[in-house]
């Protein structure tokens, strides 16, 4: 309330057209900056700029409910509306807040990993990526989504080539998730074009009311759905369509990882959830028949063949993307429940698995940028090089697994909840058993870590050697925010609770 | 018979749609997969043209055009003014009756085609991406055959990092 009154009112009212237009603005801006320090500056105050916008912006939303900006004066349907509800507030928040804590830890990471003259271009491609994210979430209009899912998309696969400077498959897993993101984004558009067909609207409000006259729609709608629940599975890794993300994850620059894993799968499972439940509603059979056997079926199986994979991984990043597989599996199985509690915790694990993922990739970025290693083997002896930082990665990690008094445990144990509630054991006991799973793959790094001495180079053993303050700042933030999530969750389970009854109803 | 010829954009969108798909699964050359990509994204914009298609449909411009913004709502002093004069059409003859607010003339819809725009735009900017990584993995790999990328990062692989 206090925050609020400082807020200026026109940043209220036009917050929603500020929060994308800075950053498309200044991306522009920054990609002719000569100077790569001046670039990050202005990076950092426009992430700054946008996550107090963000935040504020969520706050109002909370205390007026859901509001609807014309952009440029147009009254939707026809004009392009830009919707804040329950239900994007807090991805808006989560994505403008990554964004911001990826900046900081960008000041040293990027000296490291990309060449000086490709720095402001970075940073510029990073804030064209931050716009399409928050463009896609808050646009109430489906071809619009479309536009800025290809804007986020296309700075992605540049961000995810620029890892070539630190290893050279970078390149090949920027043009297989070039490949594979197009296919998904034509496919998603495929589908907005049979619904547009179909409803002869583009705003998801109005589709959504001419489906439900319909009563569901004909065979146009039913492609459609099929269509965009497909171009969406590709998106954010639904498990057989998942084959671009380990690559991606594993070799891009280290605070691109973290974004991606933090923000670009959530904003997709963002679209899918407003998709399935907003423009569509999950009373119709094909919607009802998707929900149970593709999203609950494919999300297990994603669950338990992507946390086995991550068992057998050698190389530490490749292991945390097939967990993010893994988790993607959480959210699609507490969106495929549909029920009101069920859709509330995945919701709530999105939000949260942004966070611990978010925190363990930045760990695993300051340990390659100290020693330069991301395989198992070289995580000897780590807990005694870099104390501080594997500990933020053991608090996260924790956190994945689901300890208690951890955010990951607070997701797991409401969707396992949701789960008996609507009669779900089976899938209590997947959840229980991928837990297992994480236990194991997360364990064996800690096991390395803490109970082995540091190895040997060159007749001397490796010294304590911490990671610079601006890589410790934002690793930490997220670790106790996940502890912080663990122990005091009211905020966050009411406003994923908010977002579910927004698309379910209340009950 | 004729429900063939009447949904014959359909049928060359799904021919388009899957050549293209298959293209970029089935070959194992970048750039044919580039190729094939752009073959798919193509047949999604002759789609949406259809879609524009109303049959007997004149060109959607408006001959009375008013004040835009609130719903036709505030009179002409906002808007264009009026245009008066016969507008030359440029595939009609003088017999062609043009299309407004509250006529009932059929006109085809605008929409699809300006939103196709943005689309191509979105196309052209993948491909360029495209074919730029593809010259960046040429330069590095010597080669744009992806079995033999994957033979050269083979014991890259097994040793899990790069050096």
């Amino acid at each position: 309330m206090s925050f609020l009154e400082l807020v200026p009112d026109w940043l209220l009212t036009h917050g929603p057209a500020f929060l994308m237009a800075l950053p498309l603005i200044m991306a522009a801006v920054t990609a002719i900056l000569p100077n790569k320090r001046v670039a990050w500056a202005s990076t950092f105050i426009v992430t700054a700029i946008l996550t107090v916008t963000a935040f504020s912006i969520a706050l109002y939303n909370a205390e007026v409910g859901t509001t609807i900006y014309k952009m440029g004066g147009w009254a939707p349907p026809h004009g392009i509306s830009l919707v804040v509800d329950a239900l994007n507030a807090p991805v808006l928040v989560l994505i403008a807040l990554m964004s911001f804590i990826t900046v900081i830890y960008a000041m040293p990471a990027t000296v490291a990993e990309i060449k000086p003259n490709k720095r402001a271009p970075f940073y510029a491609a990073f804030l064209l990526c931050t716009a399409g994210l928050l463009g896609m979430v808050i646009t109430g209009d489906a071809f619009n989504v479309f536009v800025f899912l290809e804007v986020s998309s296309i700075s992605t696969y540049v961000l995810v080539a620029m890892g070539a400077a630190r290893d050279r498959r970078a390149l090949s897993a920027a043009y297989n998730y070039l490949i594979l993101g197009s296919i998904g984004a034509t496919f998603f558009v495929i589908g907005i074009g049979f619904l547009f067909m179909e409803t002869g609207t583009l705003n998801m409000a109005d589709m959504a009311r001419i489906l439900a006259d319909l009563d569901g729609g004909s065979r146009v709608a039913k492609v459609a759905f099929g269509f965009i629940v497909i171009g969406l599975g590709l998106k954010l890794a639904m498990f057989p369509l998942h084959t671009w993300l380990p690559g991606a994850y594993a070799y891009s620059p280290t605070p691109v990882t973290a974004f991606l894993a933090s923000t670009a799968t959530k904003a997709a499972l963002y679209l899918l959830l407003r998709f399935t439940f907003f423009v569509f509603d999950p009373s119709y059979a094909y919607v009802a028949d998707v929900l149970m056997f593709i999203l609950v079926g494919m999300g297990v199986v994603g669950m338990i063949f992507a946390s086995l994979q991550a068992i057998f991984q050698t190389d530490v990043r490749r292991m945390l993307a097939f967990s993010s597989v893994a988790q993607v599996g959480y959210m699609l199985l507490g969106i495929g429940i549909a029920t009101t509690a069920s859709v509330a915790a995945g919701y709530l694990h999105l939000l949260n698995h942004a966070i611990i993922k978010g925190g363990l990739f930045l760990a695993l970025g300051a340990m390659w940028y100290r020693f330069g290693i991301t395989r198992m083997e070289d995580f000897r002896g780590l807990g005694k090089t870099m104390p501080l930082t594997m500990g933020a990665f053991t608090v996260s990690g924790l956190s994945l697994i689901g300890v208690p008094f951890t955010a990951g445990f607070v997701s797991k144990i409401n969707l396992a909840g949701a789960a008996a509630d609507a009669g779900w054991w089976w899938a209590v006991a997947v959840i229980m058993i991928t837990s297992i799973l994480a236990l194991i793959y997360i364990g064996r790094v800690l096991l390395l870590a803490y109970f082995q001495s540091p190895p040997t180079v060159n007749g001397t053993v490796v010294a304590r050697n911490e990671a610079p303050i601006a890589m410790l700042l934002p690793m930490w933030t997220l670790a106790l925010a996940s502890i912080f999530v663990g122990l005091k969750s009211d905020a966050m389970v009411g406003a994923a609770t908010r977002a579910a009854e927004l698309l379910l109803g209340a009950g | 018979m004729s429900d063939w010829f009447s949904q014959y954009n359909y049928i060359v969108v799904i021919i388009l749609m899957m050549t293209g798909l298959y293209t970029v699964f089935a070959s194992r050359n970048l750039i044919k997969k580039l190729a094939g990509l752009s073959v798919f994204q193509t047949s999604v914009f002759l789609l949406y043209i259809t879609i524009g298609k109303v049959s007997g449909g004149q060109p959607p411009i408006l001959i009375e055009d008013k004040g835009y913004g609130d719903d036709y709502g505030s009179g002409g002093d906002g808007g264009h003014s009026l245009l008066d004069g016969t507008i030359q059409v440029a595939a009609g003859d003088a017999a062609y009756i043009l299309p407004g607010p509250g006529s009932d003339v059929l006109y085809s819809n605008p929409l699809p085609h300006v939103l196709i725009l943005t689309a191509i735009v979105v196309g052209v900017a993948t491909l360029s991406i495209g074919l730029a990584l593809t010259v960046r993995i040429r330069e590095v790999y010597r080669t744009i055959e992806e079995d033999e990328i994957e033979a050269a990062d083979f014991v890259y692989n097994l040793e899990g990092t790069a050096d």
